[in-house]
């Protein structure tokens, strides 16, 4: 409950939050904190100075920019939600969101706090990898912008350097293109025991270009290779056999939630079912 | 004629509560909110290990951070041990348990040491800083493997984890009708033997504890507030560890945000805090984290249970046979060895059985101690008959309503019918309860679509399950629990007082932390003296305006304390008719008493009770040799247990793929005998069932081989909220307690009760077509899906 001792700036910029990102000793950027925190009241983490990034403005919202959306980096859980851009072209993010903990969670965390703390099981990092999202991050050399799929490097580590800031996420629209995201949890407000999510398009009785990732089967969320190869121009009436394949390739944990085992089984019984409720979509 | 009108009867009525603008404005006062000037913040030291030895404790850099005033260990703060109240028997081990252990740790959690500092941030920073010398040892936390040759000992000076086992036979005060043994060897009968696993609950009050203390050291007096249910019993067992004078030690409990048996403990910091007090003059205080009361708050429930059934071909219940083993963890708390025995006699739960035979053991292991949780006893043994009725159900090849309807104990047997375990039922109407169940069901409708969803091969099957329970509470009567060698009494007390400016003041010896008593008790003096609700005022709580009572546990609220509260009454009333008979100038039996007006019968002239209560006061004019004052006290020693009882049913949808439940429907109907407030019933009701749909199906904490508790935070610690619950369905039935004037009975724990077995018996069912007869506790989907998996093997 009680925090150890640390110091806490505000940013009035982005340029000013890496400004201070440089000058403070041990800082931690925060935004929503609601994963920090309670890491910090656990004194599992022990920043020296906070910097507090949720001001900036300039950061928050979705953007119609063309192919795709452009949602700030600060951009809540809630309102992206809500969003009426990210409802009409990219559903799944949105209804993805509405499932992240519990409203209070939802009104306080961040799209980019949620990819920068790189815990597998969250949902979106999986949202933005089954997208093929690009995260665009600035530091003190300038912008750059990072793919989803090189951007989870490990169990919370992810390519973001200590001196960067998630300014934007850019998720493709997606167009006609089929949508699941599958959460398995006992209580609405828990991570994912494994969540699946699901993109998947289909032409002429035969399915297209379809994209399958889990959460928390693994040190980061995961793209489902073999299922996707799998059902790539397949027949609609491959997917049971493909979803067999959804543990291929996966890590999962043993937790006091479920056995590496029984999350290789619901990843396998979820993918089948993500994967139908996209093709109905 | 009397022409009064009479206000309407207000017991009964769903009057809102009196407690609830304050706390849903937030402006209750609970210990946290509680500052005293010159205030000390206490942060205690607890062993990262589950069982080590404490080869030496360097406090000096602690004392050197910045803000400490002092450091403790065990060897330098000087307390006795905490009070343990029940000794179950001669074999009862029940070793000193010091607030602060010196020898060594014997759970994650164990308090070591303490620092003293100016602030909370300090003292938590110093406490970083206190360097133990660990010598780590084996620890035992699993039941079975503590009782195993060759198992770490967490109590060496036993030589054995077996801390002294209950035998019925032996040890019950109340004679058992017929040993168990003949039928079970009977080979007419059909025997069966289940065995259950009932895991490791934290009990999580919304408010985690606390502890301010207050000193006046020019008089030597101390004023401890805690978070606790029982400001009575706490003063009483801190005198004893602490050497402070009872009558110079108040305790208050102010407001208290839930407790569910977790706050009726002398714990280790409120002895720590008031003995630092104590030591420096200065007022301290400490406030739980809620991780660290996750290890250092008390457990509930965890034992293996056997329990056998004798029974005819056609389904006539003949004997109950039961063991237990239960973990105490690693100390015996102020109740903890008696905890399985306040289910003893419940075994065979509302069926007439001839043959019963029940014993337990208490076992020692390297866990943070139990003790009482809601229900205490009774959710055990309600949750091992209710399952077992349902599983000889399956061997008859019967229907488990039948079953049950067929084994109820009947209600010509009432009032007061004596089981087969040896206590006495007051009242009950077992069938009429769940005939009102299986109406608001739909029972024929049920099975029919679970057949039709079967048989088109979903994945989404459905399940009912049953609950018929009963429970004793009103604890207790005071010889009994004397016979049961608990070394306190179990009466209660009540003061009521008519004040000059004419409202009631009820001092209650209850202590209520949400049960809503401040209302049920102000229903009780309206109706009973004539007067408005508004116009009682109900004090608790704090021992120097509430002196004599014994606190709130065990649904005793209204069934001890209410009855206390109605017995003063009565003393009022035969008191304010002397008063009244004077001042009408006639005899006492001419007058009747309505509506708070004496009346002369068959004439108009009357005296109200507010008015007598002033001429008492003012004493200007009372009857010669009358003392002033209308004021009475009642100590209300309850004659026999109270015994509530109901009718659960619970409806799931099971997904077979993945374990999954969904719970589609919980249909509770109660009989907790004359209810004052309906509103607050549902609500303990309500409580209560979602308490036992957590247990069935959600909460568990386990630990790893080295004894640390793996669901150690409420992330990993599964309570479910609303999203995970159906809308509950509420109906009751009453049947009056014959043993009060109120009929009351008690309502507190029922749901807690209740709810397990229901839900669990409707897992069970719904997976029954696959040849799944048992889940084990919680039922996640894990353990659900290999149920399942291990049947179709």
């Amino acid at each position: 409950m009680i925090p150890a001792s640390f110091d806490y700036e505000v940013a009035e910029s982005v340029d000013h939050a890496l400004e201070l990102l440089r000058t403070k000793e041990d800082p931690k950027l925060i935004a929503g904190g609601h994963s920090l925190l309670p890491l910090m009241k656990l004194r599992l983490a022990r920043p020296g100075t906070l910097v507090d990034i949720g001001r900036l403005g300039d950061l928050r919202g979705v953007r119609d920019a063309g192919d795709h959306l452009a949602i700030g980096g600060l951009t809540r859980h809630h309102d992206l939600n809500t969003d009426a851009l990210a409802r009409q072209h990219c559903p799944l993010i949105a209804y993805a969101a509405g499932l992240v903990g519990d409203p209070q969670v939802r009104h306080r965390g961040t799209i980019g706090g949620s990819l920068a703390h790189g815990d597998p099981a969250s949902d979106l990092p999986t949202i933005c990898l089954v997208l093929d999202a690009v995260i665009v991050a600035r530091g003190p050399g300038g912008e750059r912008t990072i793919d989803a799929s090189g951007f989870f490097n490990g169990f919370f580590d992810t390519a973001l350097a200590e001196d960067e800031i998630i300014t934007e996420v850019r998720v493709p629209k997606t167009g006609s293109a089929g949508w699941s995201y599958l959460k398995f949890r006992q209580r609405a407000l828990d991570w994912a025991t494994v969540g699946v999510a699901a993109v998947v398009g289909s032409s002429h009785g035969s399915i297209q270009g379809a994209k399958v990732a889990f959460t928390n089967m693994g040190q980061t969320p995961l793209r489902a290779a073999a299922v996707e190869a799998a059902l790539d121009g397949a027949p609609r009436d491959a997917v049971a056999q493909a979803a067999q394949k959804a543990d291929e390739g996966t890590d999962p944990p043993s937790d006091t939630w479920a056995t590496g085992d029984f999350r290789r089984h619901l990843a396998r019984v979820l993918t089948g079912r993500a994967v139908e409720e996209a093709l109905s979509r | 004629m009397a022409t009064t009108e009479r206000p309407a009867p207000s017991i009964g009525q769903r009057k809102q509560r009196k407690e609830d603008p304050e706390l849903i404005t937030g402006a209750s006062r609970y210990v946290d909110d509680i500052s005293i000037p010159g205030m000390l913040w206490v942060y205690v030291v607890r062993s990262p290990f589950a069982h080590a030895r404490i080869n030496g404790i360097d406090l000096s850099e602690a004392l050197a951070a910045p803000g400490v005033v002092a450091a403790y260990t065990g060897e330098t703060l000087e307390m006795g041990p905490l009070v343990m109240a029940w000794p179950i028997n001669d074999e009862c081990k029940a070793p000193a348990h010091l607030p602060l252990t010196k020898d060594k740790a014997r759970y994650v959690g164990d308090p070591v040491a303490v620092v003293v500092a100016d602030s909370r941030v300090h003292a938590k920073d110093a406490a970083e800083l206190v360097q133990v010398e660990w010598e780590p040892l084996p620890a035992v936390t699993d039941i079975k493997e503590a009782l195993a040759d060759g198992a770490p000992i967490v109590h060496e000076e036993y030589g054995t984890n077996d801390a002294g086992s209950w035998i019925m036979s032996r040890d019950s005060p109340a004679p058992i009708r017929n040993p168990s043994g003949p039928y079970f060897e009977d080979p007419d009968m059909v025997t069966i033997k289940e065995e259950y696993y009932l895991s490791r609950l934290i009990p999580n009050a919304m408010e985690p504890r606390g502890v301010v203390v207050d000193v006046n050291s020019s008089m030597g007096e101390y004023t401890v507030y805690s978070a606790t249910q029982i400001p009575h019993i706490l003063r009483t067992t801190l005198t004893i560890t602490c050497g402070v004078p009872e009558a110079k030690l108040r305790v208050v409990a102010p407001d208290v945000g839930g407790g569910f048996g977790s706050k009726l403990e002398a714990y280790p910091e409120d002895a720590i805090c008031l003995t630092i007090a104590k030591v420096l003059g200065r007022p301290v205080k400490w406030i739980e984290e809620r991780s660290e009361g996750y290890v250092a708050t008390l457990h509930g429930r965890e034992m293996y249970q056997q329990i056998e059934l004798a029974s005819t071909k056609d389904g006539i219940l003949k004997a109950v046979r039961v063991k237990l083993w239960a973990s105490m963890g690693a100390h015996m708390r102020i109740i903890t060895p008696g905890i399985p025995m306040l289910g003893a006699w419940l075994y065979a739960g509302c069926y007439d059985v001839e043959g019963y035979d029940f014993e337990y053991t208490n076992v020692f292991t390297n866990n943070t101690f139990t003790d009482a949780y809601r229900g205490a006893g009774r959710p055990e043994a309600t949750y091992a008959i209710e399952r077992a009725m349902d599983a000889l159900a399956r061997e008859l090849g019967m229907d488990p309503v039948e079953l049950r309807r067929k084994n109820f104990i009947s209600d010509d047997k009432f009032p007061n019918y004596t089981i087969a375990s040896g206590l006495t039922i007051d009242s009950a109407n077992y069938a009429g309860t769940l005939e009102k169940c299986i109406g608001m069901l739909g029972y024929e409708k049920f099975r029919a679509e679970q057949k039709s969803r079967r048989e088109s091969g979903s994945t989404k099957v459905l399940g009912v399950g049953f609950s018929t329970w009963l429970e004793m509470c009103g604890i207790a009567p005071s010889r009994v629990l004397a016979a049961l060698k608990y070394i306190a009494g179990g009466w209660d007390a009540a003061t009521v007082e008519f004040l000059p400016t004419g409202t009631v003041r009820v001092l209650t010896g209850v202590s209520p932390h949400g049960q809503g008593e401040v209302t049920t008790f102000s229903q009780i003096v309206a109706d009973q003296l004539g007067v408005d609700f508004d116009d009682v005022e109900v004090l608790h709580g704090d021992t120097q305006i509430v002196p004599l009572g014994l606190d709130t546990y065990g649904s005793r609220g209204l069934s001890v304390g209410g009855v206390a509260l109605w017995k003063a009454g009565e003393k009022i009333i035969e008191k304010a008719r002397k008063i009244a008979a004077h001042e009408l100038e006639c005899a006492e039996e001419d007058l009747e008493f309505a509506g708070g007006d004496f009346t002369v019968k068959g004439t108009d002239r009357s005296a109200n009770i507010k008015a007598l209560g002033f001429s008492a006061w003012s004493a200007h004019n009372l009857p010669d040799g009358m003392e002033p004052g209308l004021t009475a006290t009642h100590l209300y020693d309850p004659p026999n247990f109270s015994w509530p009882n109901g009718a659960h049913a619970c409806v799931v949808e099971v997904d077979t793929e993945t374990g999954s439940i969904d719970l589609l429907r919980y249909i509770a109907v109660d009989d907790c005998g004359v209810r004052i407030n309906p509103m607050v019933v549902e609500g303990q009701v309500h409580g209560g069932v979602a308490q036992g749909i957590a247990e069935a199906l959600f909460e568990e904490a386990t630990y790893d081989s080295e004894g640390n508790l793996q669901h150690g935070t409420m992330t990993t610690y599964m309570l479910p909220g609303p999203p995970e619950l159906p809308s509950f369905e509420l109906d009751h039935t009453v049947t009056p307690s014959p043993t009060n004037p109120m009929g009351v009975k008690g309502v507190g724990e029922a749901g807690t009760i209740a709810a397990p077995p229901a839900v669990i018996n409707a897992v069970v069912d719904a997976l029954s077509h696959l040849g799944v007869t048992n889940v084990g506790r919680p039922a996640t989907p894990e353990r659900v899906w290999n149920a399942i998996q291990e049947a179709r093997r």
